[in-house]
């Protein structure tokens, strides 16, 4: 399916030659002056590249790494009190310092973008038609109302939104993310732009969903034949999508070139750093993540020579003289900024060979077969029902959500269990089920064999000390008032610790996750990301909890960061005997993590075991099509695979489906004849052993079925 | 949406009679118009008081729950709200002096709400500029001065305006001048020439919380994302500005306004009392002062039909602004 579109990208390129670039970034500088005594800040520092007509180029680094701002640059969007300096050219044409009027005729017409966030990327009040034919009448003042309609409902057929015509009059609330960035993108293609600017379309997207998309991507430039500049954090994305690829770091470029070359043959230490931390799911063997310490530099300060220095391993005196350009190195049109590249080609040089990869402790309590182990936690028929209530003083329930509909599971000790599916499958439901440690609506939650619900307020406080949480978004999950060492002596307090151990205990927390006891009077703002994740995890730890929940602890975490917690976590759980609860949506970093696996869908788990089953052996169509819609990071892996794409979104919860809840999308369903249909129809599949003998994997489908998913 | 406004406008209705009952009940409570009786001189003899007091059904040796029954038997029957404490049809005095208010009102609102929005909308545009320092400090300030304050300084400074010029520019004795023939514009010219200081100095009161509270919803969207997928589009900043932004940035004023509607009716009460018109809001005033029972409770059904309407008017807006609740 790449394969095709590369040729596509080829004829259009040979059709057009000797053409100018479609769009030609040169020397681009982006300075956001500091309002008071606040430094400037210099967002991009003279990138330049150029895209022609039908190619895809990708463009990849981390927060703050100037990719997004680059890229609102050339669309005329920064905010006025941005100094924008350099060239933008779109066919030829000097874009910079037009004015908002001739910049808006641009817009839209010859050069488009889709927007990282689609939940908010379209006005409420609007109807998403209404939305669309706006797009077309505003650089078409002549067509009148109805053809732009009738335009409008053209785009969201080819867009692939179901019934075009009655959805024309849903407002944007009406429709999931998923639903809201085809939109978005029917917006971009309106006008036949000849370039499409998509700035991470996937990231807010669940994983099935994000297969789509790229999928109306697709189409969406074999339609208009556009240029297509990619921009994304996701290594695995642009892999199989593009055809350049570009990494930037602190506002410039430090190695472009063909997607290949870039993957297999990187030049640059930070690249090769990108690629190393990404867990990978087409690796046979579990091996530790390598992180890349440190973290990116401010850019109101940067430090003279190379910025990414500090963090290099192979960082020499002379890296810190001058900053090096991006020349060329081996393969054409590679080119690298890094004064050591031309040994790191001599030597053939990995990212394992270069960064120092972290040892993870054999674990203590690996040994001995599962069964003798201690029970952790165990759930059974775990159900959470909400009721939708409707009225104001009189309220009456007109329906049920159904978020978590009788799960069962157990942890033994020193287990990692993950629960993955995607958003709204009752994944977060279940866990703070689990931690009210109340009596459920039905079903049983047993905590170091005390079951939830029937113990006094006095044992279930005992039983908080060995049950802790680490939550999403190290941001918010911090009290800012608080200094580091009031967070972490806070659980400590409560539970009657020594005073005079206090101390002692807090700096022995902080260096066992990586931090230094020094940082203990400073406030969480003060710290990146990754390091607030740190200090959560100290919290946790705090009371030497037994089992510990963790809620999607790395999501929100850049990939060079997030390989340093996961790595932590690798390395406290086999140093303290830890049991988890891993929740995530992310697969390659629980495949990373985990023992087990329980893949949840509309509240129910639709498959569980160990995790070589069930990533080599997928049973249930759902885990086969979630580990089939991930992209690896991989070039030509990604390019020989073909995807499983499910259709649609989640059922409504309220809703679900009779019989089997994942029939409506299952590709299984659609291959089968009637006969076997009326099963699924009729009756609700439960969790059945899959594999021979005593194999840890059972699958609640009835046609359950093992496959290869690569 | 119909089925909404209908449960909307039968629950107003019950608001209007309590808010009405309770100022009935609250007014007979602590009102005593057998003073105004007894205070004449010469003093009618005790058997005449009594006989005027049943008359009006104001005798204080009626149970007031009784007094209060006649009083809705009445409203409820014959939409009759009694007599004045002088023997006057309530009513009468209602429908003279309601015209009154509701010019000033309507007026007063209309340019101070559309004048505040349009002003703090272009504030948070300019955020930090200085129309935006200047309309901020102009809206402290009359946020900061109330309005009898407000009300008697223009008197004063309209008298300064009109000696300096020697012309007669201003007005600001009564509604009108009595006895003019001027045809129809100069009837309008002069009841423009009356209107304008008691109309701006209610406007002014809504221009300086309606520009605070537009600015603040406008900066809350104009940097998101929906604005700049507009821009995206093609739009230019201004057509996404007051298509996409303003629009949505309005809604939660339609909220706001209701909430101010009755600060603004106790603001009438001021103006017409400062510049001499005989509307509701100075004729609760002299009420009270004169006992007058029926015709505090008339008033009070009189500003809760307004705030009703307001309200009711604002529940409309928002259905009109925000197709959401239109669709749910």
């Amino acid at each position: 399916m790449t394969g095709t579109t590369t040729e596509t990208g080829a004829t259009t390129d040979t059709r057009l030659e000797p053409a100018t670039p479609v769009l030609e970034i040169t020397d681009l500088k982006v300075v956001f002056p500091g309002s008071g005594r606040n430094p400037d800040i210099t967002a991009v520092r003279g990138v330049s590249y150029r895209v022609h007509r039908g190619e895809v180029l990708g463009i990849v680094g981390e927060s703050g790494s100037g990719k997004s701002v680059s890229s609102l640059a050339a669309m005329g969007l920064l905010p006025e009190y941005a100094k924008v300096s350099g060239s933008i050219r779109l066919h030829g044409e000097e874009l910079l310092g037009l004015n908002d009027r001739a910049m808006s005729a641009k817009r839209g017409s010859a050069i488009s973008m889709v927007f990282q966030d689609p939940l908010s990327g379209l006005t409420p009040v609007y109807t998403v038609g209404d939305q669309i034919a706006e797009a077309v009448r505003v650089h078409n003042p002549r067509i009148s109302k109805a053809q732009a309609a009738n335009r409008a409902v053209e785009l969201l057929d080819l867009v692939g939104i179901p019934d075009p015509r009655q959805r024309y009059r849903a407002f944007p609330h009406e429709f999931s993310g998923g639903m809201r960035q085809r939109v978005m993108i029917a917006i971009a293609i309106a006008n036949d732009p000849d370039v499409i600017i998509c700035d991470e379309p996937t990231t807010a997207l669940d994983v099935t969903i994000q297969a789509q998309i790229l999928d109306v991507l697709k189409t969406a430039r074999q339609e208009t034949g556009a240029a297509i500049v990619m921009i994304t954090h996701d290594l695995g994305v642009v892999a199989g999508f593009v055809d350049r690829v570009q990494v930037m770091y602190a506002g410039r470029l430090v190695e472009a070139g063909g997607v290949d070359d870039v993957y297999y043959r990187t030049r640059m230490p930070y690249t090769m750093g990108l690629l190393g931390s990404v867990p990978r799911l087409d690796e046979e063997e579990e091996t530790a993540l390598i992180p890349i310490r440190g973290t990116p530099p401010s850019l109101d300060a940067l430090p003279p020579g190379c910025p990414f220095a500090p963090r290099c391993p192979l960082a020499v005196a002379a890296c810190s003289e001058s900053e090096p350009g991006l020349d060329p190195v081996g393969a054409e049109g590679h080119s690298a900024a890094c004064i050591r590249s031309g040994e790191i080609e001599e030597n053939a040089w990995t990212a394992r060979d270069v960064y120092p990869v972290p040892k993870i402790p054999a674990e203590r309590t690996a040994q001995g077969p599962r069964e003798d182990r201690e029970t952790v936690l165990a759930v059974e028929g775990l159900v959470k029902y909400h009721p939708l209530m409707k009225g104001a003083v009189f309220k009456r329930r007109v329906g049920t959500v159904y978020a978590v509909d009788g799960i069962t599971f157990d942890i033994r000790e020193g287990e990692t269990l993950g629960l993955v599916g995607e958003s709204g499958c009752g994944k977060s439901t279940t866990l703070m089920e689990i931690l009210s440690l109340r009596a459920p609506q039905s079903g049983r939650v047993v905590v170091f064999g005390k079951e939830a619900g029937a113990v006094t307020a006095k044992e279930r406080f005992k039983i908080r000390r060995d049950v802790q949480v680490v939550f999403q978004d190290p941001m918010s999950s911090l009290d800012p008032r608080m200094s580091v060492f009031e967070i972490i002596a806070e659980p400590l307090r409560t539970h009657g610790h020594p005073k005079a151990l206090l101390r002692t205990r807090v700096n022995e927390l902080l260096s066992l996750v990586g931090l230094e006891p020094a940082h203990a009077a400073r406030y969480p703002q003060e710290f990146s990301g990754g390091q607030r994740q740190r200090i959560g995890i100290a919290r946790a730890l705090a009371l030497e909890p037994r089992l510990l929940v963790l809620d999607e602890p790395v999501s929100a975490l850049d990939v060079s960061i997030q390989a340093g917690v996961i790595n932590l976590l690798d390395e406290l759980k086999a140093r303290l005997g830890l049991s988890y609860l891993f929740v995530a949506h992310d697969l390659s970093v629980v495949r990373h993590i985990a023992d087990r696996v329980a893949v949840m869908y509309l509240g129910r788990i639709v498959e569980i075991g160990d995790v070589e089953s069930i990533y080599q052996r997928p049973a249930h169509p759902y885990t086969q099509a979630l580990l089939s819609a991930i992209p690896v990071p991989d070039p030509e892996k990604e390019r020989a695979r073909s995807h499983i794409v499910l259709r649609g979104d989640l059922p409504n919860p309220a809703a679900p489906p009779s019989g089997c809840g994942f029939r409506t999308r299952c590709q299984k369903f659609a291959v089968l004849d009637e006969a076997e249909r009326t099963l699924c129809r009729d009756a609700h599949p439960e969790l059945w052993s899959i594999g021979a003998g005593p194999a840890d994997q059972a699958a609640a489908c009835h046609y359950a079925q093992e496959r290869e998913p690569w | 949406m119909g089925k909404f406004l209908v449960r909307r406008f039968i629950s107003y209705l019950v608001l209007i009679f309590l808010a009405s009952s309770f100022a009935y009940l609250l007014a007979a409570a602590t009102l005593s118009p057998r003073t105004n009786f007894d205070q004449l001189q010469p003093r009618p003899s005790q058997e005449a008081i009594e006989k005027e007091l049943d008359k009006l059904n104001l005798n204080d040796n009626t149970p007031i729950a009784q007094r209060y029954g006649t009083w809705v038997r009445d409203l409820v029957l014959h939409g009759d709200f009694g007599q004045t404490i002088d023997d006057q049809s309530v009513n009468e005095a209602v429908a003279r002096k309601a015209g009154v208010t509701l010019r000033l009102i309507i007026v007063g609102t209309g340019l101070g709400c559309s004048v505040g929005v349009a002003i703090g909308a272009y504030s948070a545009v300019k955020q930090y500029r200085g129309f935006d320092k200047a309309a901020t400090a102009a809206a402290f300030f009359v946020l900061a001065v109330p309005t009898v304050v407000i009300a008697v300084s223009m008197r004063e400074a309209a008298r300064w305006f009109n000696d300096v010029t020697g012309v007669r520019f201003f007005e600001y004795g009564g509604e009108y001048t009595a006895g003019l023939d001027a045809g129809f514009w100069g009837t309008l010219a002069d009841r423009l020439q009356h209107g304008i200081l008691p109309t701006l100095t209610l406007a002014l009161a809504l221009f300086a919380a309606f520009s605070r509270y537009q600015r603040n919803m406008m900066l809350d969207v104009l940097g998101s994302d929906f604005v700049r997928t507009a821009m995206a589009k093609g739009l230019t900043r201004r057509a996404a500005l007051l298509k996409h932004a303003l629009r949505t940035a309005l809604i939660p004023t339609i909220t706001y306004f209701t909430f101010t509607f009755g600060i603004l009716l106790a603001g009438t009460t001021f103006t017409e009392k400062i510049y001499g018109w005989h509307g509701m809001g100075a004729w609760v005033v002299d009420s009270i002062t004169q006992n007058d029972v029926n015709a505090v409770a008339a008033v009070t059904f009189f500003m809760a039909v307004c705030v009703m309407a307001a309200s009711f008017l604002s529940d409309i807006l928002y259905a009109w602004l925000d197709p959401r609740v239109r669709v749910s």
